[in-house]
């Protein structure tokens, strides 16, 4: 694929907004592809996490952050451990996603996001993960709906899954997400 | 030695025999835990990938009240772990220091630090000591010792063992008595973060994961993360269906292991939960 770089897609304003959001100086990258060759969800990502980097570089601010990369990203460190440049790629994707939230780009990977969704949502409501729940809601949103239904019964004879949630510290922790919220 | 105890929501659920065999052995070794009172979610990867604020947050209010009990906290999920360790990094050079003890009404950050409890056993307790107490052999069994990313990823941030080549698991299980066995996945990611939104992904990683840990000569594996041990156990089954295998390989918790060689029973260390049960590899190789 051929892209052309010019002043207009070259909005080095990006840069500056990604070194803010990560504390990390995407300049010091020099592309070598180390990160790439170690990162174990390459295979299935749209550009390779080197890529990203360059493309961030450039001021391409759409195409990435409309990537599915940033999304997959699992975040195992293992690119920031091996990069010879000390380029903390793991928390440029963090900042990549947390700017795409903020700016209400739709997720390429829509199940990822829907789950970390339903995920703090719970932890918001209860103080705890709870499991029951946040599996349940996550089926039902993403249409998933019969998804690792069948581990339930075998979770709860090992007293594995919780039928309850355990309410703990419910008000501080609405303080929190609020407080965090509106920075 | 006393320490506050946060077990973390897995170890409350799903990982309800980590939390078990981690009390009992803690109590054998004379290690005294107390559980952080009213302890909350540490943010784990949704927190840290949505709002850099809240995932500082919801490890420092635990600290706070970890900061009653004791100086040091310990814990055995490594994401946890690490969540708590980023957390105590970022806060001691940041000025998003202030902005965050703001939002939960701080004066101060607390002093506590965060250590894994492999880390206490090594450099604490001392493997000698360990070996010195140690009631049974766990005889020549093979184990595969699985360290995922977070326990030792970014060296910086995990502080205890070596990124590429660690070792802190195989040279426990080898003063036990099991053989650990050489193999290069034993840091390799297993996606724990994508286990519900991109099982699929999950699957493929896991899978490699048990067929070089078999080919390995591998009769288990050992973990200290609850994540690692459900997505390769919980989801065995899952895997061998996809990929036409048969693995049945045990994933136990270090400290299950552990707990067996100081010679607590098998129920306390909740053994009886396992989706892929250890009892026939345990009885073959006679270790009651
Ligand atoms: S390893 Fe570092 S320097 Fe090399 S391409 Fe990746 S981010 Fe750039
Ligand atoms: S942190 Fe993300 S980009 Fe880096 S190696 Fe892991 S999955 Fe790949």
């Amino acid at each position: 694929m051929k892209w052309l770089i010019d002043s207009d897609t070259s909005k080095l304003e990006f840069v500056r907004e990604v070194e803010e959001e990560s504390g990390i100086k995407i300049f010091a990258c020099y592309q070598c592809s180390k990160c790439s060759a170690g990162c174990p969800i390459a295979f299935e990502m749209d550009y390779l996490p080197n890529q990203i980097i360059r493309m961030a570089q450039l001021g391409m601010k759409e195409r990435v952050l409309a990537s599915r990369t940033i999304w997959l990203c699992a975040g195992c460190e293992t690119c920031t451990t091996r990069c010879p440049r000390e380029v903390d790629l793991a928390a440029v994707m963090d900042a990549l996603r947390i700017i795409a939230l903020r700016e209400k780009v739709k997720p390429s990977e829509r199940d990822v996001q829907l789950f970390n969704k339903i995920f703090l949502s719970t932890v918001r409501k209860y103080g705890r993960v709870f499991e029951g729940e946040m599996i349940g809601r996550f089926n039902i949103s993403s249409g998933h709906l019969f998804k690792d239904i069948f581990k339930a019964p075998k979770l709860l004879k090992r007293g594995r899954l919780k039928i309850f949630p355990a309410l703990t510290d419910v008000k501080k922790m609405k303080d929190i997400f609020k407080g965090t919220e509106d920075i | 030695m006393k320490y506050a105890y946060f077990p973390g929501c897995s170890l409350h659920s799903t990982a309800l025999d980590y939390d078990e065999s981690a009390r009992a052995v803690a109590k054998a070794l004379d290690v005294e835990l107390v559980e952080v009172p009213d302890w909350t979610c540490c943010g784990a990867s949704p927190a840290h990938v949505t709002n850099t604020f809240l995932s500082l947050s919801l490890p420092l209010k635990n600290l706070q009240s970890a900061e009653k009990i004791s100086r040091q906290m310990v814990v055995f999920c490594a994401a946890c772990y690490s969540r708590f360790k980023f957390a105590e990094k970022s806060l001691a050079e940041n000025q998003i220091k202030e902005k965050i003890k703001k939002i939960i009404n701080l004066e101060d950050i607390p002093e506590v630090k965060t250590r894994h409890f492999l880390d206490i056993l090594i450099n604490e307790i001392g493997l000698e000591n360990v070996q010195n107490r140690k009631k049974q052999d766990l005889k020549g069994i093979k184990v595969a010792c699985y360290y995922g990313c977070l326990l030792i990823r970014p060296p910086k941030v995990a502080e205890f063992d070596d990124p590429e080549q660690p070792s802190c698991l195989d040279n426990l299980v080898e003063i036990l008595g099991a053989v650990p066995v050489s193999w290069p996945y034993k840091n390799e990611c297993c996606g724990a973060s994508l286990s519900l939104s991109r099982t699929d992904i999950v699957l493929k990683l896991t899978n490699d994961i048990l067929q070089d840990a078999s080919e390995a000569g591998a009769e288990c594996l050992v973990v200290a993360c609850p994540l690692c041990q459900a997505n390769l156990e919980l989801r065995q089954k899952d895997i061998n269906k996809k990929y036409r295998k048969d693995f049945s390989l045990p994933v136990f918790y270090f400290t299950q292991l552990l707990g067996l060689a100081l010679g607590i029973d098998k129920k306390s260390l909740g053994l009886h939960r396992a989706m892929v049960s250890g009892d026939f590899l345990l009885k073959e190789k006679g270790i009651a």
